[in-house]
C-alpha cells in the first residue's frame, strides 16, 4: 500500500510540466522538492503589507509573509484573528485593501478564484452532495478541459492516493467523516495546484481520527512536494504538521517561526501564553555579570535568567518559564549551584495537583507570593515522585531555562 | 395496565386523527360525487337517479345498484367538447407553469441572496398579497385592463395608443391573472431551497475552475431541482382546475375543464355529467399529484 501511494506521488510530480530536477528530489523523502517555477531567492508565495477591512474592522492589518515553495506552513491564531481572512484572500474569495500577493512572483491579488493556481479544502469540505465521490473529485478537472480518458486516470490516482478505492459511485452522505474529509481532499489536490490551502481541515473530525490524519497529510504532503498552507486554531495541530507557524493576533502576525522556536523562544508575552502553558514573572533588570541577568521579581524575588543574544533595552521585563521546566524537589539542588546563580531555587507549599496521565502538574505558592506551575513527567508508574498539598516543597530551574520578554 | 399504554392511547389517537379528517372531508364527499357521475339526470330533487333510499328495502337498493352506468363517461370521450376542455386546461397550465417558474426562479435567486435583514422583507412583500380576498384582486385587474381602464388610460396619455386595446376577455389577460395569482406559490418553494444552500458550495466550484455562470449550472440549479419540482406541481395542479380566473378575465371562446364544470352544474343542471367530469379531472391529475407526493417524501428523508 505505501509503496502504490509512493508511486502514485512519484507519478504526479513527474507529470507537471516542471524541470526533471524536481521528481529526481521527491523521490527522496528526507528532502522537500525544490521551488518548480520561481526563482531560488525568491518565494514561491510573498504576501506584501496586505490590509483587509470590514467596514471600520481591519481583519487583516498590513501583514507580510514569505512562503517557500514545498512548505508546510500553518496560521495559527484565536478566532477572529483573521487567519481565515488571509487564507480567503489566497485563494480569492476577498480581494485586499491593500497590498500585493505574489504568486511565483506575479501579483495575484485581484484575479478571480477560478482563475488561480491554488486549491482550497474548505473547513466542512463543501462537497457537492448532487455528485459522486468520483464527479465530485473530477469537478476541477473538467472545468480544466482535460480528456476524458486522463480525468479517468486521474480521478483513479486520487482516489487511491487518499485510500477511497471503491468508494467513487457514493454520494457525499452516504460517506462517514473521514471519508468525506479525504474526499474532499482528493477533490482540492487533484488539479495539482501550486499552493494547497487548508481551511481548518481536522475540526470536524473526532481526536483519534484527527492524529492519524495529521500524520498522514504531512506524509502526504513531503511526497508531493506541494507547499499546504494551513488555517487553524489548535496549536497541537499546527505543531505536529507544519515546518513554520505564523501565529496571528488582531490581523497582525505576532510571530513566524519553527514549532519549537515558538515554544522555546517566544518573542513576546502574547505568544508565550498562547502557546502552550507558561509561568511569567515581572520585574526590573539588577544586574548583567557572566552571560546572567538578575532580575528582581515583585513576587519571587531575584531570578537570574540568561542573557538573551539580543540585547535587553527595557529595565521592566518578564520572566517566562515553561511548567515543565520547573522541577520540584523536597531539599533543593546543591547549594553550590545556587550560590553561582546556576541554579534559581525558591521554596513554596504545593496547592494543588492535577494527575493527568502522562504527566501531573503541581501548583506551588512561593513564600515570596508568586504562583508557580510545574509539570513533571511521570516516569515511573508507583507514586514515590508524587507531591501532595500543603507539602514544602523547592521549586528549581536553570537560568537557560528563562526567557526574557520585553513585551 | 402499564405507564406505557397511558401514552400510547393518545398517540395513536392521534394518529388516526388526519385519517379520520380525510375519510370525513374527502373520502365521503368523492363517493357521493363517484356515485352521482354513475347516475342519470332528471327533473327531480335531486336531479338524478337513481336515489339510494335505505328505508326502500333490499331489492330497492339492488335496483339502484343496477341502474348505475358508465353512461357519462362514455359521454365524455364521444364529446369533444369535453376533451378540448381538458386539452385546453393542460396547455393553459403548462404555458402558466413556464411563465411562472421563468418569473419565480430569478426573483426567488435574488432574495436568497439577499442579507438577511431583507430576506424577511422581501418575503414578506412575496405574502402580502394574501392578505386581501384574492376575488378582489382579481377584481381590480378587471379594473385595470378594462376598455376605459387604468392600463388604456396612460397608453392613451402616453399617446403610444390612438385607442383604447383590447386587454380584457383575452388568453394574455387570463396568463396574466394566473401568473400573477400564483407567483408566491412558486416563489416560495424555490426560495426555501436556494437559501438554505450553503454558500461554500459556491466558493468551491469557483475554486475549482467554474465560471460563476458554470458554477450557477453546475451547483445551483441541480441542489434547487426539489424547489423547482415542488413549485411547478403546486402552480400547475391547481391551474388545471382553475375556474375563476378564466371565467373573470378569458374570452368565453374557448373554456377551461373548471368552467366546463360549472357549466354542466349550474347552467344544465347535469349534475351526473358534472359529477364524471370531476371524476375525470381527479384521476387526470393522480400523475402530478403522486409525483408531488414522491418528491415531498424524498425530501423528508433527505432532511432526516
Amino acid at each position: 500500500m505505501a509503496e502504490d501511494t509512493a508511486k502514485i506521488a512519484e507519478d504526479l510530480v513527474s507529470a507537471t510540466p516542471e524541470p526533471p530536477v524536481a521528481a529526481v528530489a521527491v523521490t527522496d523523502l528526507t528532502e522537500p522538492a525544490p521551488p518548480p517555477t520561481v526563482a531560488a531567492d525568491m518565494p514561491l508565495l510573498r504576501i506584501e503589507t496586505v490590509v483587509k477591512k470590514f467596514g471600520a474592522f481591519k481583519a487583516v492589518d498590513r501583514l507580510s509573509l514569505d512562503i517557500k515553495a514545498g512548505e508546510f506552513f500553518a496560521l495559527l491564531g484565536p478566532s477572529g484573528c483573521g487567519k481565515t481572512t488571509l487564507l480567503r484572500m489566497l485563494a480569492g474569495f476577498e480581494t485586499p485593501d491593500e497590498g500585493r500577493i505574489l504568486l511565483g512572483g506575479k501579483d495575484v491579488a485581484q484575479v478571480l478564484p477560478h482563475e488561480r493556481p491554488v486549491n482550497m479544502m474548505f473547513q466542512n469540505y463543501a462537497l457537492f452532495p448532487h455528485l459522486n465521490v468520483r464527479d465530485n473529485i473530477a469537478f476541477g478537472l473538467k472545468r480544466a478541459g482535460m480528456p476524458r480518458s486522463e480525468i479517468r486516470a486521474r480521478v483513479a490516482e486520487m482516489a487511491a492516493l487518499v485510500k477511497l478505492e471503491g468508494l467513487e459511485k457514493r454520494k457525499p452522505d452516504q460517506l462517514s467523516g473521514g471519508q468525506r474529509q479525504r474526499v474532499a481532499l482528493a477533490r482540492s489536490l487533484a488539479r495539482r495546484p501550486q499552493v494547497l490551502l487548508l481551511d481548518e481541515p481536522l475540526a470536524a473530525l473526532d481526536k483519534k481520527l484527527r492524529e492519524s490524519t495529521q500524520l498522514e497529510l504531512m506524509e502526504l504532503q513531503r511526497r508531493l512536494g506541494m507547499t499546504f498552507i494551513i488555517v487553524t486554531h489548535d496549536q497541537e495541530e499546527a505543531m505536529t504538521m507544519a515546518g513554520r507557524i505564523g501565529v496571528m493576533d488582531a490581523g497582525r502576525l505576532e510571530q513566524v517561526a519553527t514549532p519549537r522556536e515558538l515554544y522555546e523562544a517566544p518573542t513576546s508575552r502574547w505568544i508565550a501564553e498562547f502557546i502552550g502553558d507558561v509561568n511569567l514573572l515581572e520585574g526590573q533588570v539588577e544586574s548583567r555579570e557572566a552571560g546572567r541577568l538578575a532580575i528582581s521579581t515583585r513576587e519571587a524575588g531575584l531570578v537570574y535568567v540568561a542573557e538573551p543574544r539580543q540585547p535587553v533595552a527595557k529595565t521592566t521585563v518578564s520572566v517566562a518559564i515553561r511548567p515543565e521546566k520547573v522541577k520540584l524537589s523536597r531539599r533543593g539542588p546543591v547549594s553550590d549551584a545556587v550560590n553561582a546563580h546556576s541554579i534559581n531555587r525558591l521554596e513554596g507549599v504545593v496547592t494543588e495537583v492535577s494527575y493527568l496521565g502522562g504527566l501531573t502538574t503541581y501548583q506551588v505558592k512561593l513564600d515570596t507570593g508568586a504562583t508557580l506551575r510545574s509539570s513533571m513527567a511521570n516516569t515511573a508508574r508507583l507514586d514515590i515522585d508524587a507531591y501532595s498539598p500543603t507539602q514544602r516543597v523547592v521549586a528549581w530551574f536553570t537560568p537557560d531555562d528563562c526567557v526574557v520578554l520585553e513585551q | 395496565m402499564s405507564a406505557r399504554n397511558i401514552f400510547a392511547r393518545p398517540a395513536r389517537l392521534s394518529a388516526i386523527a388526519p385519517y379520520l379528517w380525510m375519510m370525513l372531508f374527502f373520502l365521503v364527499p368523492f363517493i357521493f360525487v363517484l356515485k352521482i357521475s354513475l347516475s342519470q339526470t332528471a327533473i327531480a330533487q335531486p336531479p338524478y337517479l337513481p336515489v339510494f333510499d335505505p328505508t326502500a328495502g333490499w331489492e330497492a337498493i339492488k335496483a339502484a345498484f343496477a341502474a348505475l352506468s358508465l353512461d357519462n363517461y362514455r359521454l365524455l370521450l364521444s364529446d369533444d367538447l369535453y376533451i378540448f376542455s381538458y386539452l385546453r386546461s393542460l396547455t393553459v397550465a403548462a404555458v402558466s407553469t413556464s411563465i411562472l417558474l421563468l418569473i419565480g426562479y430569478p426573483v426567488a435567486y435574488g432574495m436568497a441572496r439577499l442579507p438577511r435583514r431583507w430576506q424577511a422583507i422581501a418575503m414578506m412583500l412575496v405574502i402580502i398579497p394574501f392578505w386581501t380576498s384574492f376575488l378582489i384582486r382579481i377584481y381590480a385587474w378587471i379594473n385595470i385592463l378594462q376598455h376605459d381602464g387604468l392600463l388604456n388610460q396612460i397608453l392613451l396619455a402616453l399617446h403610444l395608443v390612438s385607442q383604447p386595446v383590447v386587454w380584457l376577455s383575452t388568453d394574455g389577460a387570463m396568463y396574466l391573472g394566473i401568473v400573477y395569482s400564483y407567483l408566491p406559490f412558486m416563489i416560495l418553494p424555490l426560495y426555501a431551497t436556494l437559501a438554505k444552500m450553503e454558500p461554500a458550495l459556491l466558493e468551491a466550484a469557483s475554486d475549482l475552475g467554474a465560471s460563476p455562470r458554470q458554477a450557477f449550472w453546475l451547483v445551483t440549479f441541480p441542489l434547487s431541482l426539489p424547489g423547482v419540482g415542488a413549485g411547478v406541481l403546486l402552480c400547475f395542479i391547481p391551474i388545471v382546475g382553475e375556474f375563476v380566473i378564466p371565467d373573470l378575465l378569458a374570452g368565453s371562446d374557448s373554456l377551461m375543464i373548471g368552467q366546463t364544470l360549472w357549466l354542466e352544474f349550474f347552467t344544465n343542471r347535469d349534475w351526473p355529467v358534472a359529477a364524471a367530469v370531476a371524476v375525470a379531472l381527479l384521476i387526470l391529475l393522480l400523475v402530478p399529484l403522486s409525483l408531488y407526493d414522491r418528491l415531498q417524501r424524498r425530501q423528508m428523508e433527505r432532511a432526516r
